[in-house]
């Protein structure tokens, strides 16, 4: 449904995004998931035609968006990062004027503009003016612009940036309501985002895929390496070096007052570590297992790629 | 067509719920009616002719797009709405064009409220229609001109401000030639006066429909149309 291929978009002299091909298929929810400036909303600007690329393709079932973007854009629902809204007109002229503007006929919009409107759940605000409504609800708004005039392929660009927790969880269930029917692409910077909502996800990084997997796949990426959290009374600097000619240990790093070790998954160094310690005549205060942040995972894809 | 249709459709609306357009009009209105009595006063009634209106109308005209454009393209930029605009299944053109059909339709409104001067006229006196027909087609020919290059520079900006300011000085200057070109040598009067805007709304308001004129603000509103789809394509490449 979406197909990308050695797509490259230089902003002047700055690159934003290096050579990236991946493809999406029908019924799929991806998530684009990196760190900010990875080069996310500039990819999604680029599969909506809103940007052209400098080098590279993309196709939105089977349209081409460099050459025939127009065929692709009447397929394309899509939720720009800021959400843009005519804060000076109703939930319903707004919702009206781009189902209008994308061929839905006079009659099917009335029946999307309710359909949309039960589904975001804006019903109470259908004749409120977007200028008065919250955040949340003009997420929403934004939500139900992009899926108004029924499109198979849906780009949402940060969906649940700046809206409160419960919200968040709405979102994301109408998100997932709707992976039913659409190919969904979303770019997120919060890795529990993706793994809530998607199938797949595809991590950026400056502006390059480091990583495309299933999420099953991913929380090996992330749970790949067991991450311990110690908390022990003594020389630090020693404790590093002890810990670290332990079997099985990858590595020892200093966090603050905690010392965080990290070992493949097959192996559990824990009795070592206690009995280290305890031998040495320090103190353990605590231990626990800790999952890797987003940071760590990049940090862990990128150095893994630098060293290869 | 049907794209066209429905962001003009969209954009008039926003002229009638945003005061800018009332406000415009009235002032509009008001400065126009007082020459337009003043003159024939000053004439003592001797004449009836709209000479009073049409001598502020074209200047004033220009005031009026400069303001009604400046937030055609420039708001959409800064909202943020123009990424849905352009990502929507709509040529850039279509865009343009809708934003320039709501403005020369909101333009016509205000024109066909100034009809009472000649209606008035027609009334208390039997004054010649062939010029009044004239120089209100002269008035639609300039105002649209006015509204094509205030859409390219909104197109250029997402500042309103900068918006009004740069196109009303581009419409101002372009008027003002006509002025300026009675002081300079002969050599330079004919160019100044072929790229003036003022001198050839003159011929329309004597009622002479001269070809060259017409084909002036076409060529002016087509010029300044274009660049606009072209400042929205180059948009997409940087």
């Amino acid at each position: 449904m979406i197909k990308v291929r050695n797509l490259t978009k230089y902003y002047g002299e700055r690159l934003a995004v290096d050579n990236i091909s991946f493809d999406i298929g029908k019924g799929e929810i991806v998530g684009l998931l990196g760190p900010n400036a990875a080069g996310k909303s500039t990819t999604m600007r680029i599969l909506t035609g809103f940007l052209m690329p400098t080098k590279g393709d993309t196709w939105i079932a089977e349209c081409n968006m460099v050459t025939n973007s127009l065929e692709g854009r009447k397929r394309i629902g899509y939720m720009p990062e800021s959400v843009p809204l005519y804060t000076d007109m109703t939930v319903r002229e707004y919702l009206d004027f781009f189902a209008r503007l994308r061929g839905v006929s006079r009659e099917r919009t009335r029946t999307r503009i309710s359909d949309v409107v039960t589904l975001c759940h804006l019903e109470e605000y259908t004749d409120t003016i977007i200028g008065k409504l919250s955040r949340g609800f003009r997420q929403r708004v934004g939500l139900a612009q992009a899926i108004v005039h029924e499109p198979e392929v849906l780009i949402l660009d940060e969906p649940t940036v700046g809206i409160d927790p419960i919200q968040i969880s709405q979102t994301r269930n109408v998100i997932k309501e709707l992976g039913k029917e659409h190919t969904i692409l979303i770019s997120t910077h919060i890795l529990p985002e993706v793994t809530l909502t998607c199938n797949r996800v595809i991590i950026i990084h400056q502006g390059k895929i480091i990583a495309e997997d299933r999420i099953e796949n991913l929380s090996a990426i992330t749970k790949g390496a067991r991450r311990l959290r110690l908390e022990v009374k003594g020389p630090h600097d020693q404790i590093v070096r002890r810990l670290q000619r332990i079997d099985g240990v990858r590595r020892v790093t200093k966090e603050g007052n905690y010392l965080i070790v990290e070992s493949p998954l097959n192996i559990d160094p824990r009795g070592q570590i206690t009995e280290t310690i305890v031998k040495s005549g320090w103190t353990l205060l605590s231990i626990e297992s800790v999952e890797m942040s987003l940071e760590d995972i990049f940090l862990q894809l990128t150095t893994k790629e630098e060293s290869q | 067509m049907k794209s066209i249709r429905v962001i003009a459709g969209k954009e008039f609306r926003g002229y009638l719920n945003s005061p800018m357009a009332y406000i415009v009009i009235c002032v509009f209105l008001i400065i126009t009616g007082t020459f337009f009595s003043a003159y024939l006063k000053q004439i003592s009634y001797s004449d009836t002719t709209i000479r009073g209106f049409l001598d502020r109308a074209d200047i004033l005209l220009l005031a009026f797009a400069a303001f009604i454009t400046m937030r055609s393209l420039a708001e959409e930029k800064k909202l943020g709405t123009w990424e849905l605009l352009l990502t929507s299944p709509v040529r850039d053109s279509e865009v343009v064009m809708g934003k320039f059909a709501a403005g020369v339709g909101l333009m016509v409104v205000m024109l066909v409220l100034t009809m009472y001067y000649p209606l008035l006229l027609k009334i208390f006196g039997d004054p010649d229609m062939g010029p009044i027909v004239t120089s209100y087609l002269g008035l639609l020919l300039l105002g649209s001109s006015a509204i094509a290059i205030g859409i390219f520079v909104s197109s250029l900006t997402n500042n309103q401000i900068i918006s009004v300011v740069v196109s009303g000085g581009i419409l101002f200057a372009l008027w003002y030639l006509g002025t300026v070109s009675a002081y300079v040598p002969k050599a330079f009067q004919e160019g100044l006066n072929f790229i003036s805007l003022q001198y050839h709304f003159k011929n329309f308001s004597l009622g002479i429909i001269d070809t060259r004129d017409v084909i002036y603000y076409l060529s002016i509103i087509s010029l300044f149309l274009y660049s606009a789809v072209r400042s929205l394509e180059t948009g997409r490449w940087n």
